[in-house]
């Protein structure tokens, strides 16, 4: 029974938080009515900006502002690409993806004259907190947890509370139910896409740096293994709500837990299965929720005024 | 003369070569509901729009209250205290009556509005008292796709006026409403006047634009023909009235009201017949026969199961129990397809729900449900596009649509010109029954009359129709057979001839239940 110990539900954390982060994004985004299929892109560039910068500066923490920095970037291209010129929202946001994909791997050689994997960095490190950590069963969980995994959960909360209480969050909704309603009750939609839509890079982009200055120390191409798409699987799952979706995420996290538990421990199960299982989750997901899902009705429609 | 609310001078607003509008001026009296007619496509929403920032005009001034003003969108207009009711619902079916009221107004600052809990209690409060004022009965907490659309209606007009209109545009707020709750929406209305509301009406209906408008004005093609005061003994029925009418439909549309033409009595078997039929839910056991050569109309409160009853007749909707034979065969194992291919026809009640995809062409939306067969389908795996053009080019002149071009997006068109196509595209298939579902909804006086010509032409033929309509003046004008449906049952029936508005009346609200009928 040494596989369902709280070690692995750290490293379901570990592995939950880079999917709950873009998760985030993709709601924002969609819940405004921009579809984001370009969150694996988007993760892949914040990824990239967290460890150069930390490469140049030595210092972690800004390297997480300049994943954020590239993730509104992003955010900004694929607003502009869909709002702005009203391109079809899954083609943009794929040439997000592929474009992401590109770029982070031939920048690594440029960057460190190496291929693949960039030279190592500092770490965002992670936090003991005091009286907790010495808690038994549960210690463990309060001396290898980061500020960004709490910040990760303090986050959603924001989201949630933003979109679900707030004016704002009605003014996103609104705008991703019915951009032309939105429109006649004097909502500013453009603005608000565009808004939406850049935080939602910067989401992504942050998991895409937990990637790569917390869970590693390094870049390498193509590093974040398709969690972008769990991430929309995960909303789906989710049904475009703030905690089924994260407890969706969470999931995922906890099934490639197990797998990597279970190449340890041995299990009798080829580890290769287990290795797909969040995929296959995540397919399930797709293929039984699909049909029925209350995706918000102005998703993938741009806006245009007469 | 009062001083002007809102004035608009020389407005233009063309789309490609059609002229929407064309230097139109128009002035607007503080404190009175003022009539802006016109054919469909005439250029009325559009003026609107324009008023309300929603569009923006190639030229023109706007004044309101005497200062100009330059809206560059909703938000603008919303603050000069101008509030507008679509043609077409603009609330949002996911969000509660009180989230859709305070959309858009609720705080001022940008900040703001990120990290303060928004007040839906405080929202709530003030919808109930808003809609206690008018006597609606709104529940605040009420999701919007759960509400009739006479509460719609409601709803919007509580939403126009919730940041404290002066202005109040309302674009064809009766084409939907049953006559009592259009009758409750003319009582606001004159009360708002009293209260010192402007109110702009656009309507095709001439009897509530003479007891309601002080003034109206004319629109044809994008232009303003005329101008005219409505003296208050035009208001109330009788001579006068008779002749102010005749005078507006001339303007309108160059011509006379065209007649609908008498009919014969014909006497032929049954096409539709449904004994007890239920669907577990709304339908309760309905009985119903409707004969060749007879237009049955079906009237009633909405949601008395008027809409499942097509639902289940079309085959959208799963039968529990009973029989419907389309000319003594039993359809109820059928797809809605094979009842197509049957001989069913039908006009959707709510056209942008289920008759047209708003962002495919003219052309897309004439061949509808033709896909797989004559007329422009030689083989499965072939649609001829030079005969859909053809097709779509004979329906827009039987029907007269009028669009820009066979390839522009059905919802650049007027909403009476989408109605028209999908009724044109129906009627094309030569029904054995026709479901005709508020048939006329939005359209101006020649396009009903030419709808009414056109069943009766089926009914000549010898097919069947079956009408539902909340216009009890359409009913009587082409119906043979009026049905009253209550709790998703027939409880009344009578030919036309005899049929008395008081027994109607009392079957409709359930008074009758007691008598034998
Ligand atoms: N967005 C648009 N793109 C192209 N043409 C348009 C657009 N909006 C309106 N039009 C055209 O402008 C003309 C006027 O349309 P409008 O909707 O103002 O008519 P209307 O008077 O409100 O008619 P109805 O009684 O049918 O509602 C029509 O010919 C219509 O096809
Ligand atoms: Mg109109």
């Amino acid at each position: 029974m040494d596989i369902l110990t709280i070690s692995l539900v750290i490293s379901a954390i570990h592995l939950g938080v880079p999917i709950i982060l873009p998760m985030l994004g993709g709601l924002v985004s969609e819940r405004s009515g921009v579809m984001n299929i370009g969150l694996e892109g988007m993760m892949l560039g914040g990824a990239l900006a967290a460890v150069a910068v930390t490469f140049i500066t030595g210092n972690p923490w800004l390297g997480l502002l300049g994943a954020i920095v590239s993730g509104l970037l992003s955010g900004l291209i694929l607003a502009i690409l869909t709002v702005t010129l009203r391109g079809n929202q899954v083609v943009a946001s794929t040439a997000i993806n592929l474009i992401g994909a590109g770029i982070t791997a031939a920048l690594v050689p440029i960057i460190w004259g190496v291929d693949g994997t960039s030279p190592s960095v500092p770490k965002i490190p992670s936090m003991t907190i005091p009286g907790l950590s010495d808690l038994p069963v549960v210690g463990p969980l309060f001396s290898s947890l980061t500020a960004m995994d709490y910040g990760t959960f303090v986050l959603a909360i924001v989201v949630w509370w933003v979109l679900f209480r707030t004016d704002a969050g009605l003014r996103i909704r609104a705008v991703g139910e019915s951009a032309e309603s939105a429109d006649a009750a004097g909502i500013a939609v453009v603005r608000t896409r565009f808004i939406a839509v850049m935080t939602s890079g910067a989401f992504a982009a942050l998991g895409g740096a937990y990637l790569s200055i917390v869970t590693l120390d390094v870049f390498q191409a193509s590093m974040t293994q398709g969690r972008g798409y769990l991430a929309l699987a995960a909303l789906v799952f989710g049904k475009w709500r703030v905690w089924p979706a994260l407890a969706a995420c969470i999931v995922f996290g906890l099934a490639d837990a197990f797998a990597l538990r279970s190449q340890i421990v041995g299990i009798g199960i080829p580890h290769e299965l287990l290795l797909a299982l969040p995929y296959v989750l995540a397919l399930v997901a797709l293929a039984t929720f699909v049909g029925r899902t209350s995706a918000p009705a102005g998703v993938g429609k741009p806006f245009v005024r007469a | 003369m009062r001083s002007a609310a809102v004035r608009l001078v020389d407005i233009s607003k063309s789309y490609g070569d059609v002229w929407a509008n064309k230097d139109i001026s128009l002035t607007v009296e503080e404190a009175s509901i003022h009539g802006l007619l016109g054919e469909n496509g005439a250029g009325k929403s559009t003026l609107m729009k324009i008023l309300f920032g929603m569009v923006s005009p190639d030229s023109g001034l706007l004044e309101v209250n005497g200062q100009p003003a330059a809206f560059r969108s909703s938000a603008d207009a919303l603050e000069h205290g101008i509030g507008m009711v679509q043609q077409h619902f603009s609330l949002i079916g996911t969000f509660t009556v009180a989230e859709n009221l305070i959309l858009g107004r609720g705080s001022q600052s940008f900040g703001g509005r990120w990290v303060k809990r928004l007040d839906l209690k405080a929202a709530a409060q003030r919808t109930r008292e808003l809609s206690d004022r008018f006597g609606f009965g709104i529940d605040p907490f009420a999701l919007c796709h759960d509400l009739s659309v006479g509460a719609r209606q409601k709803v919007e007009i509580l939403k126009a006026l919730w940041g404290g209109a002066t202005t109040l545009v309302l674009d064809e707020p009766t084409a939907a409403l049953s006559p009592p709750e259009a009758e409750e929406l003319y009582e606001v209305l004159e009360r708002l006047r009293r209260e010192g509301t402007t109110v702009i009406l656009i309507s095709h209906k001439l009897p509530e634009v003479m007891r309601l408008c002080d003034r109206v004005t004319v629109l044809r093609d994008g232009a303003v023909v005329g101008d005219r005061e409505i003296a208050l003994a035009a208001r109330r029925p009788g001579g006068q009235r008779a002749a102010m009418e005749a005078d507006l439909v001339q303007l309108m549309i160059g011509r006379e009201r065209p007649v609908v033409s008498q009919r014969a009595p014909r006497d032929l078997p049954p096409v539709l017949s449904i004994r007890e039929l239920s669907d577990g839910k709304r339908i309760d056991g309905l009985d119903l026969t409707v004969n060749g050569g007879e237009i049955l109309a079906i009237v009633g409160v909405e949601g008395n199961g008027q809409s499942e009853l097509v639902e289940l007749l079309i085959g959208q909707r799963k039968r529990i129990s009973g029989a419907v034979e389309l000319d003594g065969t039993d359809i109820t194992a059928l797809s809605t397809k094979q009842r197509f291919d049957k001989g069913l026809a039908h006009i959707a009640e709510d056209r942008h729900a289920s008759a047209i995809a708003d962002s495919m062409s003219l052309t897309d939306n004439a061949s509808f449900g033709f896909i797989d067969g004559a007329p422009f389908a030689p083989t499965p795996f072939w649609l001829s596009r030079r005969l859909r053009s053809r097709f779509a080019a004979l329906l827009v002149a039987r029907q007269n649509v009028r669009a820009s071009s066979p390839d522009a997006l059905i919802e650049s068109l007027s909403g009476g010109n989408q109605q028209k196509l999908v009724v044109a595209r129906e009627l094309a298939r030569a029904p054995r029954l026709m479901i005709a579902a508020q048939p006329t909804r939005g359209l101006d006086i020649a396009s009903t009359t030419a709808v009414h010509e056109a069943l009766l032409a089926l009914r000549d033929r010898g097919s069947a129709v079956l009408l539902l309509s909340l216009d009890l003046t359409e009913v009587f004008t082409v119906a043979d057979r009026i049905a009253v449906i209550r709790g998703g049952r027939i409880v009344g029936e009578s030919p036309i001839a005899t049929a008395d508005a008081t027994q109607i009346g009392q079957w409709m609200s359930g008074a009758a239940s007691k008598e034998p009928v």
